[in-house]
C-alpha cells in the first residue's frame, strides 16, 4: 500500500497555476482523446488565457442528475451536453444563467429560440442497416416486415428515449398500435447505445436504432461504405444538444465567453468528425467530405421543450404496456 | 475460551469495525440519498413486477448454477489430467469479465447469428433464440457456474484423503461414497454457494435487459436507475434500494440457517486418491461433463479473444496507462478485501455469541446486493462537500470493489476457518497457542489456499468492474473498463474488442498469480 498510494497520486492531474480555471461538465464520449474535447480545449485556451477543464459524467440525463445532486455548490461553470428534451427540467432547477449571445444564424432544421440554452450540434435518430438490405420506409412497414431490430431502453438511454418521442410525435394516439406492430421485430432492448450497436455489428439484428450520421463514421473513419440509414417518410425525430452557463459560477464571464466561442468555427469545425453530429453553425469550410452521402429527412419532428416531459411519461407507459405483453 | 480473551477481543473488534464500514457503505449511502430526497413514495405496479422478476431470475440462476456445478466439481475433484490447473483458472474467467464484454461474447456464440445458430443452420435447423427469461438465466449461469464450481470444488478437496482410503477399504461403491462423504459436504457448501449467486443476480441490470428481450426483464436495479435519472426521484431510488437490501438480507439469513456445518475428522493432508471413481463408465461421464462445461464457458471467451486479437498491437497508448491504473486499483482492492475478510472471519469463528457472529457474516454479504448506483450516488453526496470527487476516484473505486468482493472471500474463508478451529482448536488450546502466535503458526498457514483464492477473486473482479468510477472519474484518469465503455460509446468497437482482450488477459493473470500463491504446495 505504501508503494501504491504515491503511484496513484501520480495518476491524478496536476492543477495549472495562476490562470483562471473554467470547469465544463459534459458527457463521457465528449472528453475522450478521439472525441471533440481535446481539440476544443486547445482552441479555446489559445484565446481565453484560462485553463479549460472537462469533467465527464455519463450521458445527458446523468449530467443533469449530477448537477441537481450538487446544487449551487457545484464546481461546474458550464454544462455541455444536455438534450433539448431536458431543457425544461433543467431550466426549472434554477441553476442555469441566461446567455448573452443575441442573434446567431443557426443551421438547425428548426427555429431555435431559448434565452438559456445554446445549441452546439444536432442530428436525427434513424435506423442504420447494411447497404444491401432493402429497408422499410416507415414504422408501419417495419412492423409488417420480418426484419429484426435492436433498440435501447428509454429509461436508461438517450436514443432509446428519442425513439419513444419519435413514434409519439409521428403517430400521437396511434403510438401504442405502432409499438404492438414492432414488438415481434425487436430482438432485444439494451441499457445503452453501445450494446445495441455492438450487437448489430455482430450481425444479431438487421437494423439498429442510431443516428442518420452513423454511416459517416464508418465511411470517413473506417473507409467503409456498407452502412446506411433508412429514410422514414413520417419524418425523423431531431436531437439538439445544448450547453448553458451555471448561474452560481465564480467564472461567469469566462463561461459566457465559452458559450460565444462554442458557436464559432474553432468549436463547430471539430464536431462533425469527432462527435459525429451536424454542427449547429456550419463552419466556413462546410461539412467534411462524406457527409453529403447521408440521408436528409424532409420532416424534422420534435416536441417543444415544455411539452417533452408530459409526452415522455405518457409514451413510456404506452411503451411498457405494448412490450410487456 | 476465556483464557484467550485478549487476542479474541482484538479480532472481534476488527471484525466489528469491518462490519460497521460495510453498513456505512450500504445503509449509510442509502441514508445519504434519502437525506437529499423530497416527497414521499409508494410502490407502483411496475415496481412490484420488477421485484417479482428480480426474485424469479435470481432464484433460477442460483439454483441452476449450483445444480450444474455439482457434477462438474465432482468430475474435476476426482480426475487428474494434463492442463487441469489451467482449465480451472480459465473457467473462472466469465465471472470477472465486464458485463458488456460478456454479453457480446455470449451473443457471438449463442445469438441469432452466433456460432451455435450457424452450426444448426448447416443441418437446416432454425437459429437459437436466447432472448427472454431463459436467456437471462443462461447468461447468469455463464457468469456464475465457474464460481459455484470453485466453491463446491473447495468443499470436495476439504474431505480428508483418509476418508476415501477408508471408504475404499470398506469396499464402498460410488453411491455409498456419495451418501456418506459427499452429501454431508454438499449440505454444508451448497446453501452458501447458492446464496452468493442469488445475491449477485439480484443487482443484475444491463445483462438482464440485454438478453431479457425487453421491458419484461425489468429488474429492481433498472427501476432504481429509472427513478434516479429519468424522474430524479431520490426517495423512490432509496426505497427501492432498501427493498433490494431487505430481500438480500433475508436470503442470506435463510441460507446461513439452512447450511449445516460439516463435522469432519482431521486428516493428514495426503493427496486424495479416488479408488471408488476408477470405473470406466465414470471416467467417460466425468470426461464428458468437463468437456461440456469447458465448451460452454470457453467458447464465448474464445469469441472475445478472436475478436480482439487483431487489434491488440495497434491500441492507443492511453490503454496501457489505463491498464496500469486498473492494476493499482486491483492491488489496493486485494489488500482491503483481505484485511476485511480476515478480520471478519476471525470474529465470526471466535465469537461465542452465535447471533452476533451470524450478524457480522450477513453484513459481509449485504454489500454485493446493494445497488451500485445508490452506493455511488451516496458516496458522491458524502464526499462532494469536502473534496473533489475526481481526486478520490481511484481509492473510492478500490474500496467499493473490495467490499463487493467480500462475500466471495467470506464464502471461501469462513468454512475453512471453522474447520481449522474444529480440527486444531483443542490441540492449540492445550498447547497454549494464543494471539498472534496462533494466527501466524496455525490459522494463516491453514487458510492459505482460501486466502489466495479470495485475493485472486478480489483482484480480478476489481480489474473488470466498472464500479463507481463512472460517477467519479476524471476524464484523463479512467480505468480499463471505463476506457472500454468509452471506446464503444464512440463507435470504436474494434479497439474496444482489443481492450477487452487486454482486460481479460490481465484479469486472468492477476487471478492466477494470487490463486497460485495460495496453493504453491497443492494441486487444486
Amino acid at each position: 500500500m505504501k508503494y501504491l498510494l504515491p503511484l496513484m497520486l501520480l495518476a491524478t492531474p496536476v492543477m495549472a497555476q495562476d490562470k483562471p480555471v473554467l470547469t465544463v461538465y459534459t458527457y463521457d464520449s465528449f472528453v475522450t482523446e478521439w472525441g471533440p474535447g481535446p481539440a476544443i480545449e486547445t482552441a479555446f485556451e489559445a484565446t481565453c488565457g484560462c485553463d479549460l477543464q472537462f469533467t465527464a459524467a455519463g450521458d445527458g440525463a446523468a449530467l443533469l442528475a449530477r448537477l441537481r445532486l450538487e446544487g449551487t455548490r457545484t464546481r461546474a461553470d458550464v454544462v455541455l451536453g444536455l438534450d433539448a428534451n431536458l431543457t425544461a427540467a433543467a431550466a426549472e432547477t434554477g441553476l442555469f444563467a441566461r446567455h448573452d449571445l443575441g442573434d446567431v444564424a443557426y443551421d438547425l432544421p428548426i427555429e431555435w429560440e431559448d434565452d438559456m440554452f445554446v445549441p452546439y450540434d444536432w442530428g436525427y435518430f434513424a435506423f442504420v442497416h447494411d447497404a444491401d438490405l432493402s429497408a422499410p420506409t416507415n414504422f408501419r412497414a417495419l412492423g409488417d416486415s420480418d426484419l429484426k431490430i435492436v433498440i435501447q431502453d428509454p429509461r436508461s438511454s438517450t436514443p432509446g428515449l428519442g425513439l419513444l418521442l419519435w413514434i409519439k410525435a409521428a403517430y400521437g394516439d396511434a403510438a401504442p398500435e405502432i409499438w404492438q406492430g414492432l414488438a415481434d421485430n425487436i430482438v432485444t432492448v439494451t441499457k445503452g447505445w453501445s450494446e445495441s450497436y455492438g450487437m448489430f455489428l455482430e450481425g444479431e439484428a438487421d437494423m439498429v436504432l442510431s443516428y442518420t450520421t452513423s454511416p459517416a463514421y464508418h465511411l470517413i473513419a473506417e473507409d467503409d461504405a456498407s452502412k446506411v440509414a433508412a429514410p422514414f417518410d413520417e419524418g425523423h425525430y431531431l436531437q439538439v444538444e445544448v450547453a448553458a452557463a451555471v448561474a452560481s459560477s465564480d467564472q461567469i464571464d469566462l463561461a459566457h465567453e465559452f458559450l460565444r466561442f462554442m458557436v464559432t468555427d474553432g468549436f463547430q469545425s471539430v464536431i462533425p468528425t469527432t462527435n459525429w453530429m451536424y454542427p449547429a453553425v456550419t463552419p466556413a469550410d462546410g461539412l467534411p467530405e462524406g457527409f453529403e452521402t447521408l440521408i436528409t429527412p424532409q420532416t424534422a419532428l420534435i416536441f417543444p421543450a415544455g411539452e417533452a416531459a408530459e409526452a415522455r411519461d405518457l409514451a413510456l407507459d404506452e411503451w411498457l404496456t405494448a412490450l410487456s405483453r | 475460551m476465556a483464557d484467550r480473551a485478549q487476542p479474541l477481543n482484538l479480532s472481534v473488534w476488527a471484525g466489528g469495525l469491518a462490519a460497521a464500514l460495510i453498513l456505512t457503505l450500504t445503509l449509510g449511502t442509502i441514508a445519504a440519498v434519502l437525506a437529499r430526497a423530497e416527497g414521499s413514495f409508494a410502490l407502483g405496479a411496475g415496481d412490484l413486477a420488477a421485484i417479482r422478476f428480480t426474485l424469479v431470475q435470481a432464484v433460477l440462476s442460483g439454483v441452476l448454477s449450483c445444480v450444474l456445478a455439482v457434477p462438474v466439481a465432482r468430475a474435476l475433484a476426482r480426475r487428474r489430467f494434463v492442463g487441469r490447473a489451467v482449465l480451472v483458472t480459465l473457467m473462472g474467467a466469465p465471472f470477472i469479465l465486464p458485463v458488456i464484454v460478456a454479453v457480446l461474447g455470449l451473443v457471438m456464440v449463442f445469438g441469432r447469428a452466433g456460432w451455435v445458430s450457424g452450426a444448426l443452420g448447416l443441418f437446416g435447423l432454425p437459429p437459437v433464440h436466447i432472448y427472454g427469461l431463459h436467456g437471462v438465466v443462461l447468461a447468469h449461469v455463464f457468469f456464475n457456474l465457474p464460481l459455484a464450481t470453485r466453491l463446491i470444488l473447495q468443499g470436495w478437496l476439504s474431505i480428508p484423503a483418509e476418508r476415501f482410503r477408508l471408504a475404499a477399504t470398506l469396499g464402498m461403491t460410488p453411491r455409498d461414497v456419495a451418501r456418506h462423504l459427499e452429501w454431508p459436504m454438499l449440505r454444508a457448501t451448497l446453501p452458501g454457494a447458492f446464496m452468493v449467486i442469488f445475491l449477485i443476480c439480484t443487482t443484475s441490470f444491463a445483462v438482464a435487459l440485454a438478453v431479457g428481450g425487453g421491458p419484461r426483464a425489468t429488474t429492481v436495479e433498472l427501476a432504481i436507475y429509472q427513478a434516479f435519472r429519468f424522474d430524479f426521484d431520490l426517495s423512490r431510488a432509496a426505497f427501492l434500494a432498501l427493498i433490494q437490501l431487505a430481500i438480500s438480507g433475508a436470503a442470506a439469513l435463510l441460507a446461513l440457517w439452512v447450511a449445516v456445518p460439516q463435522a469432519t475428522g482431521a486428516g493428514l493432508d495426503r493427496t486424495v486418491e479416488r479408488w471408488d471413481a476408477a470405473r470406466p463408465g465414470l471416467r467417460v461421464l466425468d470426461g464428458a461433463l468437463i468437456i461440456l462445461a469447458a465448451l460452454f464457458l470457453l467458447l464465448p471467451l474464445t469469441a472475445i479473444a478472436l475478436r480482439g486479437l487483431p487489434e491488440v498491437l495497434s491500441l492507443p497508448a492511453g490503454v496501457w496507462q489505463a491498464a496500469w491504473r486498473s492494476l493499482c486499483v486491483a492491488g489496493l482492492s486485494v489488500i482491503v478485501t483481505v484485511v476485511l475478510a480476515l478480520s471478519m472471519t476471525l470474529a465470526i469463528t471466535g465469537l461465542r455469541n452465535r447471533a452476533l457472529a451470524k450478524g457480522i457474516e450477513v453484513t459481509g454479504y449485504l454489500a454485493v446486493a446493494a445497488s451500485p448506483l445508490v452506493i455511488g450516488t451516496g458516496l458522491f453526496l458524502i464526499v462532494f462537500p469536502f473534496a473533489n470527487p475526481a481526486d478520490l476516484a481511484l481509492p473510492v473505486t478500490a474500496l467499493v470493489n473490495a467490499v463487493m468482493a467480500l462475500p466471495f472471500a467470506l464464502r471461501a474463508l469462513v468454512p475453512a476457518a471453522q474447520e481449522v478451529e474444529a480440527r486444531f482448536g483443542p490441540l492449540a488450546d492445550s498447547l497454549g497457542m494464543t494471539g498472534w502466535h496462533r494466527l501466524r503458526r496455525l490459522t494463516l498457514p491453514r487458510l492459505r489456499r482460501p486466502l489466495g483464492f479470495a485475493a485472486a477473486l478480489a483482484g480480478a473482479l476489481s480489474m473488470g468492474d466498472l464500479g463507481v468510477i463512472a460517477l467519479f472519474a476524471d476524464p484523463d484518469a479512467g480505468t480499463l473498463p471505463l476506457l472500454l465503455y468509452r471506446l464503444m460509446g464512440s463507435y470504436r468497437m474494434d479497439q474496444a474488442a482489443g481492450v477487452a482482450l487486454v482486460l481479460l488477459g490481465l484479469s486472468l493473470l492477476v487471478f492466477w498469480l494470487f490463486d497460485r500463491g495460495g496453493r504453491v504446495d497443492a494441486d487444486l
